[in-house]
C-alpha cells in the first residue's frame, strides 16, 4: 500500500485520477438523466394505457352493469400479462380481480395513486417477494364499488438494473481506459521527466558540462530540454568568462600592484630629497592610473563578452566616428610620420554604440600608428569603410610587421602583449576591448595579413546591432 | 569656494575635506542622504558633489530632489558605476557633470571648479578675450594682439573651451568630453598632441605664453 502514495505524487497518476473522476461524474449524471427520462416516459405510457382500459371497463359497465364488468375482469385477470384488476366494496373487501393483497390505504385514493404501492397477485400471499410494486386508477362506480386498474412497474424496475449494470461496466472500462492512459502516456511522459531530474541533479553537483537529454523527437519535452540546455550554455559561458575575468585580475593586476607597492617602499627606505620623494609619488600616482585604467578596461570588456551591458544602441554613423578618430589621431600618426589615408563611401549607418566602435577603432589606429614600420615606402595606415553583403566592414590596415597567422588568435586576448610588440608601451589590452565592443553588436573582429602588414577589420552586421 | 561633499565613506569624505581645503576652499560633509539634502536645501554651496550610492537616500533622488525645489545649484556626480548609460541617467537625474570612482583629486577639482564658474560665467559672450588672445564665435576667427590666427575647426573648438575656462585647470579627459564629445580614454595621448599644436598656433611669434600645462593635471589657458 506505501506505494500508492508515491504513485500518486506523480502528475500522471494525478492527472489519469482526475479524468477519471471527471468522466465518472459525467457518466453518472448522464445516466441518471436518461433514466429519470426514460422512467417518466415509461409512467406516462403506463398511465395512459391503464386510463384506456378503465374506459373499456368503463363502457361495459354502463352497458351490462357490475356483472357484466366482475365478468369482464374475471376474464382478463387470468389473462397472461394482465393488467391488476380489483373490485372491492365500500369496506375495502376484495370482491373481484387477480389483486389478493395490497398495500393499506391505497384504495382510499380517488384517481391515480400517487406513488408506487405494492401488492400481492392472487395465489402469491405469504411469498417472500412482496415487492411486486404498480401504480394504479382507482374508480368509484356508483354504488360505492371500488374500481381499481394498475399496472405493474416490473419493467421499469429491469430497466434500472440494466441500466445500472451498463454504468458499471463503463465506470470499470473507464478505470482500465484510465490506468492504460497513465501507464502508456503518463509513464513515459514521467520517465523523460526523469531523465531531465536526473541530469539537472548531476549537473547541480557540480558537472557543469552536462546537458539535459534530447529525444530528437521535436516535442515539447525536446523543447523544453533544448531551452534548459541553451539556458545552461549561456550560464556556463557567463560563468567562464567571470572566472577568466577574477582570474585576469588577480594575475594581472598583481604584478602592476607588486610595482606600485615597491615603488613606495622603495621611496621610504634610505635619506632622499624632497624633490626625489615628490618623483617617486608622481611615478606611484601615474602607476596607480595605469591599474585604474588596466581595471577598468578589463570590467568593460567583461560586461560586454558576458552579454548584460545596458550600454544603450541607436542607428550611429559609421562615416562621422571614423572621421571623428582619424581627426583625433591625426597630429599623433602625423608626429610618428605615419600617412593616414581615408576611404569611404560616405553615410553608413549600422544599429550600435558611438562610444564603444568610437573607443574600438582607436584603440586599433592606435596601434597601427605604433607598429606601422613602412616597407620601402614610408609608414602608412589605410581606415576603409565599406558595405560588403549583409556586413559593413570598418578596417584599418598598416604596413608594419603584421602577425603571424598563428598568433592572430591569440592577439586579440586579454593581456597577451606578443613578443615583437614589448618594446611599445600598452597594456595588451586594446585589440580584446575592440573585439569585446564587436562581440557586443553581433559582429567580429578579424586580423588578416602578415608579411605586408596587418588589417584589423571590424565586421557590423547590418540591421542588426543589438547583442 | 563653498562645496558640500554628500558621500558615506568616511575617509574619502575626510580626504576630500581636506584636499579642498589646500585648495583653498571649504568643504562640509554630509554622510547620507538625508542630511545631505537638508545642508543642500539649505545651505548656499558654490557647488555639490554628490555620491550616487548613499544611505537613507539615493544619490540622484537627492539631485532630482533639490531640482524639484528649484535649487540650482551646479552637481557633480561621482560614481562607482561608469557605463555610458549610467552617465546618462545621473545626467538627467539633474548632475551638471559626472565622474567615475576611482579618479584623481586633480580632476575632480578642476571639473569642480569649471562648475562652480559655470554658474556665472556668461556664455553667451559671441567674443572671448584671454590677455591679448581674442576669439569670435560669430566669424568663427581668433585674433592674438591683432594678428589672425587661422584655425581648423576642432582647433576652433579646443580654443574656444579653453578661453571659456581661462584661468581654470581643464584635463584631458574633460576637453575628450567637451571639444570631441567622447567619453572613452585613448590609450595614447592624442589630446596633448592637439594641445601642442594649437600651442604653436598662438604662441609661436608672440612673446609671452599663454597656454600653460599644468603637471598632473590638464591645461590652463591664462595671460599673465
Amino acid at each position: 500500500m506505501a506505494a500508492i502514495p508515491a504513485i500518486m505524487k506523480t502528475t500522471a497518476a494525478r492527472l489519469s485520477a482526475l479524468y477519471l473522476i471527471l468522466f465518472t461524474l459525467c457518466a453518472v449524471a448522464l445516466v441518471f438523466y436518461m433514466t429519470s427520462l426514460s422512467l417518466r416516459i415509461f409512467t406516462s405510457q403506463t398511465q395512459a394505457s391503464v386510463a384506456e382500459e378503465v374506459e373499456d371497463l368503463a363502457r361495459i359497465y354502463r352497458r351490462g352493469g357490475l356483472p357484466a364488468l366482475v365478468r369482464l375482469v374475471d376474464r382478463r385477470s387470468r389473462q397472461p400479462g394482465a393488467y391488476l384488476y380489483l373490485i372491492a366494496d365500500p369496506n375495502g373487501r376484495i370482491l373481484a380481480g387477480n389483486v389478493e393483497e395490497l398495500e393499506p390505504g391505497v384504495l382510499e385514493n380517488d384517481g391515480w395513486t400517487q406513488r408506487p404501492f405494492w401488492y400481492d397477485r392472487f395465489g402469491e400471499t405469504g411469498g417472500i417477494e412482496r415487492n411486486h410494486h404498480a401504480i394504479a386508477q382507482i374508480i368509484r362506480l356508483p354504488n360505492q364499488m371500488i374500481l381499481l386498474v394498475g399496472r405493474d412497474l416490473g419493467e421499469p424496475e429491469r430497466f434500472r438494473q440494466v441500466v445500472r449494470r451498463a454504468l458499471m461496466f463503463a465506470l470499470g472500462v473507464m478505470a482500465i481506459g484510465g490506468f492504460l492512459i497513465w501507464f502508456f502516456v503518463g509513464r513515459r511522459a514521467l520517465k523523460r521527466i526523469d531523465g531531465v531530474t536526473d541530469a539537472s541533479r548531476r549537473i547541480m553537483a557540480g558537472d557543469l558540462s552536462g546537458r539535459l537529454p534530447v529525444s530528437g523527437a521535436g516535442d515539447e519535452f525536446d523543447r523544453l530540454s533544448q531551452n534548459l540546455n541553451a539556458m545552461l550554455e549561456r550560464i556556463a559561458s557567463l560563468n567562464e568568462g567571470l572566472k577568466q575575468v577574477s582570474d585576469n585580475i588577480a594575475h594581472d593586476l598583481k604584478t602592476p600592484l607588486t610595482r606600485l607597492r615597491n615603488r613606495a617602499e622603495d621611496a621610504l627606505s634610505g635619506r632622499k630629497k624632497t624633490a626625489e620623494y615628490r618623483d617617486a609619488l608622481e611615478g606611484t600616482i601615474a602607476e596607480a592610473d595605469q591599474l585604474i585604467r588596466t581595471f577598468n578596461a578589463i570590467l568593460m570588456i567583461s560586461r560586454l563578452e558576458a552579454g548584460y551591458s545596458a550600454e544603450p544602441t541607436a542607428e550611429v554613423d559609421l562615416d562621422a566616428i571614423l572621421a571623428d578618430v582619424v581627426e583625433l589621431y591625426e597630429p599623433v600618426a602625423e608626429d610618428a610620420s605615419v600617412k593616414l589615408t581615408v576611404e569611404s563611401p560616405g553615410r553608413t549607418t549600422v544599429k550600435g554604440n558611438r562610444e564603444l566602435i568610437g573607443q574600438a577603432l582607436s584603440n586599433i589606429l592606435d596601434n597601427a600608428i605604433k607598429y606601422s614600420a613602412g616597407n620601402g615606402e614610408g609608414p602608412m595606415a589605410t581606415l576603409k569603410l565599406e558595405r560588403r553583403g549583409d556586413e559593413v566592414l570598418l578596417s584599418v590596415a598598416d604596413n608594419g610587421p603584421g602577425i603571424a597567422e598563428a598568433d592572430r588568435e591569440r592577439a586579440t586576448e586579454r593581456f597577451v602583449r606578443l613578443e615583437e610588440s614589448r618594446s611599445q608601451p600598452g597594456s595588451g589590452i586594446g585589440l580584446a576591448l575592440a573585439k569585446a565592443v564587436m562581440h557586443f553588436h553581433g559582429g567580429r573582429l578579424e586580423l588578416a595579413g602578415a608579411d605586408n602588414g596587418l588589417t584589423v577589420t571590424m565586421a557590423f552586421p547590418t540591421g542588426a546591432g543589438d547583442a | 569656494m563653498k562645496i558640500l561633499v554628500i558621500e558615506d565613506d568616511r575617509e574619502a569624505a575626510s580626504y576630500l575635506e581636506k584636499a579642498f581645503a589646500e585648495a583653498g576652499h571649504t568643504a562640509h560633509v554630509a554622510g547620507d542622504g538625508e542630511t545631505g539634502f537638508a545642508l543642500a536645501d539649505a545651505g548656499d554651496y558654490d557647488v555639490l558633489v554628490v555620491d550616487r550610492m548613499l544611505p537613507r537616500r539615493d544619490g540622484l533622488s537627492v539631485v532630482a530632489g533639490l531640482r524639484a525645489r528649484g535649487k540650482e545649484t551646479p552637481v557633480l556626480i561621482l560614481s562607482a558605476l561608469g557605463e555610458v548609460d549610467d552617465r546618462v541617467t545621473g545626467l538627467k537625474a539633474g548632475g551638471d557633470d559626472y565622474l567615475t570612482k576611482p579618479y584623481a583629486f586633480r580632476e575632480l577639482l578642476a571639473r569642480v571648479e569649471v562648475l562652480a564658474r559655470r554658474a556665472t560665467a556668461q556664455e553667451a559672450e559671441t567674443i572671448y578675450r584671454t590677455g591679448d588672445l581674442e576669439l569670435d564665435r560669430l566669424s568663427h576667427s581668433a585674433r592674438r594682439a591683432g594678428k589672425d590666427i587661422a584655425l581648423q575647426p576642432r582647433e576652433f573648438r579646443l580654443l574656444e573651451y579653453l578661453m571659456r575656462h581661462a584661468g581654470q585647470v581643464v584635463t584631458r579627459t574633460m576637453l575628450l568630453e567637451n571639444v570631441w564629445e567622447y567619453h572613452f580614454d585613448p590609450q595614447t595621448n592624442v589630446i596633448d598632441v592637439h594641445v601642442s599644436r594649437l600651442r604653436g598656433k598662438i604662441e609661436k611669434g608672440f612673446d609671452k605664453p599663454i597656454l600653460h600645462t599644468i603637471r598632473g593635471a590638464g591645461y590652463m589657458l591664462k595671460a599673465d
